[in-house]
């Protein structure tokens, strides 16, 4: 089983890159669980078809420690399995413990024993990874590999340079490593080259551009994964050779976060002010 | 009664060569860092002594004697209160083991007065509450407890997650206050605060001159009315101070904390005088009712019979009424035959022997008296979380620096009250006292009682407590109950000086009589020299590897 992080800045679609994605998976006929860890629970709507899902913290805090592992497991489309963590309501509690709990839960309940025959294991994390809970998939044991989504504006950019730091901190004790950066385009001018260099400077690849299309959105506003909803759509076949990708691919590296003077330097070389 | 209090310097040990064997084990900073808190007592003709730095952070990696500012706020000054609801917010150890621990008890006036200090309430926060937020739970707990008990007061404390996940118990406080119409308070004392139980000391006194302090004017009766700050009725103390007072005719309007009750925090404030035991823990207390109220303050102590008599003579001084000083030599006469006839017994077997004392922030002071009415030489002491000027005076108090761990903890900006600020004392009255060698608001500190020569180590630990006893193989050593085991093992008898073991009182007449009995038992006691089996010296099978 490839167990798989995807990380990236708030709003960047790090959500709909990996629904959709996991849908391409689904279609080559990989069996995958996807476990959302973002205390809004909205990681698994496009491939539940709406936010019904039970929280695994929901769950615990209602049914107590008698908890089966079909009480917190959906399935979505074409037998992706899904799982919601959960967590509280902005400014209050601590969403990073939760985040720690629900994992561990679902270890102890062998969501990923071998009995599973899971071939993936995606999990969907909120944000930067702004305490140790939300480092949680990224520690010993856990996935093994991250994809993080970037887009060319200079804030997703700065984003992902510092989850790099982060991945640099857990690949050591965890081994962890970067899979590659998944441009989700924002129409920024030059935006391929700039995350092209960006990744080579960073000692990793652009593992596929996702060109930016409206179908995404009305495909979502449909609660629906593209590929469900307009399968012959061109931007379905994007997110199926996204699948392929990372299904085949072989570069997983310790990634070289770069400083601040540099990235801004790669800004006006490329970007905008280029 | 006499003592001896000549100058000594612990004639075959060099103290300097002992600082150094201390820090020689030390990395360089730590050891630059410990050299400053390791001092040799020395007092000048000006009454000065050397600088000892204190209330600091304790470096990580060694084991000290601190404790915690939740331990310090709930623990020490609130949790000797009876009839105040304490409920820890926060995991069930927390509450759990700071719970009765110290051995504060309590006497409630009848069967109606209320007396919850045989309950240990906590929310007992669970894993769900730190993911989600405990305030609900909070708010259901301080409700379960009014239902079950219809307390005066309940008081909030905050222990760590509770900080870290943000709970706010002083909006549950207000919320709750509003709603069940008796007074709910919250200290955000989180464990981690401050360098030690210090901070939660400040933050208790804080919240209880805030929240408590001036709610009732009503004078009770009583012609010498007095508050007793920093007494904690540890197995009893109080209850033999108290019986001692009543004797004089002075009347306690309230003591902080030991057998207090809310009523008597409440009109607190109506006292003539504060009398200062534990200076560490609660001076605030005193120098924030003077401000506001005008109620002088003095240091006391009650440890030790010497001592004891000391201060009552220093009330009379400053009532100064013929009345009342005769009374208080009248209770002095009828009590000392008693402690003299103990003491002169106990003093042939003890006398000479060498005592070392670790704890608190006035009770490595205090005992010193104690152990010299019986002949006994403190040859090392310090406190676990004292500040300089309990170590070299409160003429030091200008000089300290105010570092960002104590600017961590509030600082309340008082004002005299309006209304009920009233000089008990006029100032010509009180330059009058002063004109006699009276002392207002004074305390010379622990070292300029001690011998020269002494050792003086603030925050010790392990080590250097295994390293001391090594080097002066002392009669007996006092500190608390994490350090009681690791010293008897070294063959040393340990009293602790928190809880008292399972004894007490100490304090005041009788209880120095005590205190003579329990050291002479520990101190010519032989069970120490068995501590090493017999066959750990002396095996009486011998054999050796086959590969030897």
């Amino acid at each position: 089983m490839r167990k798989i992080a995807i990380y990236g800045k708030g709003g960047i679609g790090k959500s709909t890159t990996t629904q959709n994605t996991v849908a391409g998976l689904s279609e080559m006929g990989k069996k995958i669980m996807v476990v959302g860890c973002d205390p809004k629970a909205d990681s698994t709507r496009l491939l539940l078809g709406g936010l019904s899902q039970a929280t695994v913290l929901d769950t615990l805090r209602n049914e107590g420690e008698d908890l089966e592992l079909e009480d917190i497991r959906k399935t979505g489309f074409n037998g992706v399995i899904c799982v919601e963590s959960g967590g509280p309501e902005p400014g209050v509690g601590c969403a990073g413990r939760g985040i720690i709990t629900s994992i561990n839960m679902l270890e102890q309940l062998g969501a990923y024993a071998e009995s599973e025959k899971l071939d993936y294991a995606f999990y969907d994390v909120l944000g930067d990874v702004v305490c140790g809970g939300f480092a949680m998939p990224i520690r010993e044991g856990k996935a093994k590999e991250i994809y993080i989504v970037v887009s060319g504006e200079m804030m997703a950019m700065y984003a992902a340079n510092n989850i790099c730091k982060g991945i640099v901190k857990f690949a050591e004790a965890g081994g962890v490593r970067l899979g590659g950066l998944i441009c989700n385009s924002r129409n920024v001018d030059n935006e391929k080259e700039m995350i092209l260099a960006f990744a080579d400077r960073l000692g990793t690849q652009m593992i596929h551009f996702v060109p930016r299309d409206n179908m995404v959105q009305r495909a979502e506003i449909n609660r629906k994964t593209v590929i469900e909803y307009d399968t012959s759509h061109p931007q379905a076949d994007e997110y199926r050779t996204l699948a392929k990708k990372i299904d085949s691919n072989q570069m997983h590296v310790i990634p070289k976060p770069i400083a601040i003077e540099e990235l801004e330097s790669l800004l006006i070389n490329y970007g905008i002010a280029a | 009664m006499e003592t001896s209090c000549e100058d000594y310097i612990c004639s075959e040990i060099d103290p300097e060569e002992v600082k150094n064997k201390l820090i020689s084990k030390y990395p360089a900073k730590v050891g630059r860092k410990r050299s400053k808190q390791i001092t040799i007592n020395r007092i000048d003709e000006e009454k000065c002594v050397p600088e000892v730095m204190a209330n600091v952070r304790t470096i990580p990696g060694i084991i000290t004697q601190r404790g915690c500012s939740y331990a310090g706020c709930k623990g020490v000054v609130l949790g000797p209160t009876r009839d105040i609801i304490n409920l820890t917010h926060g995991p069930i150890g927390c509450g759990f083991y700071s719970w009765l621990t110290r051995r504060n008890q309590t006497r409630p006036n009848g069967p109606e007065d209320h007396n919850f200090m045989p309950y240990c309430f906590s929310t007992d926060m669970q894993e769900n509450e730190i993911i989600f937020g405990g305030e609900k739970k909070l708010k259901e707990a301080i409700q379960e407890a009014y239902d079950t008990f219809h307390p005066k007061a309940i008081a909030i404390f905050a222990t760590c997650p509770v900080g870290l996940i943000g709970d706010d118990v002083h909006s549950v406080a207000r919320e709750m206050k509003a709603k069940l119409g008796i007074n709910v308070f919250g200290f955000s004392c989180e464990g981690y605060k401050g360098v030690s139980q210090s901070a939660g000391h400040h933050i208790a006194n804080n919240g209880i001159f805030t929240h408590v302090v001036g709610l009732d004017d009503e004078i009770r009766e009583g012609k010498y009315r007095i508050n007793l700050l920093g007494e904690y009725n540890i197995g009893g103390d109080a209850f033999e101070i108290d019986r001692i007072f009543e004797d004089c005719g002075l009347t306690v309007v309230s003591t902080f904390s030991g057998n207090s009750s809310y009523d008597y925090f409440k009109n607190s404030h109506t006292a003539d005088l504060n009398l200062i035991m534990c200076h560490r823990s609660i001076n605030y207390v005193a120098e924030m009712m003077e401000t506001k109220y005008g109620i002088p303050w003095i240091k006391v102590n009650f440890i030790g019979a010497e001592a004891t008599a000391k201060s009552l003579r220093k009330i009379a001084q400053y009532y100064d009424e013929p009345e009342l000083t005769d009374r208080v030599e009248e209770v002095i006469v009828k009590e000392m035959p008693e402690v003299e006839k103990v003491r002169a017994e106990v003093k042939a077997r003890c006398e000479g022997k060498l005592a070392m004392l670790f704890v608190g922030g006035s009770r490595a002071h205090h005992y010193q008296e104690l152990f010299k009415e019986i002949g006994m030489r403190t040859i090392a002491a310090g406190y676990e979380f004292a500040h300089r000027d309990d170590y070299e005076g409160r003429r030091v108090l200008p000089n300290i620096k105010v570092d960002a761990d104590s600017r961590n903890i509030e600082e309340l900006e008082i004002h005299p009250d309006p209304q009920r600020y009233q000089p008990r004392k006029s100032p010509e009255e009180i330059s009058e006292l002063e004109k006699t060698g009276f002392k207002f608001k004074d305390y010379e500190g622990m070292m300029t009682e001690m011998s020269n020569g002494t050792l003086v180590i603030d925050d010790i630990n392990q080590y250097e407590t295994e390293k001391l006893i090594e080097i002066f193989k002392p009669d007996i050593f006092c500190a608390g109950i994490k350090e009681k085991y690791a010293i008897q093992k070294s063959g040393i008898p340990m009293k602790q000086l928190h809880s008292y073991d399972s004894g007490g009182p100490y304090a005041g007449f009788r209880g120095a009589i005590n205190f003579y009995r329990e050291i002479d038992r520990m101190v010519n006691s032989k069970v120490w020299k068995y501590v090493k089996a017999p066959w750990q010296q002396n095996p009486e099978l011998a054999a050796t590897y086959a590969w030897d």
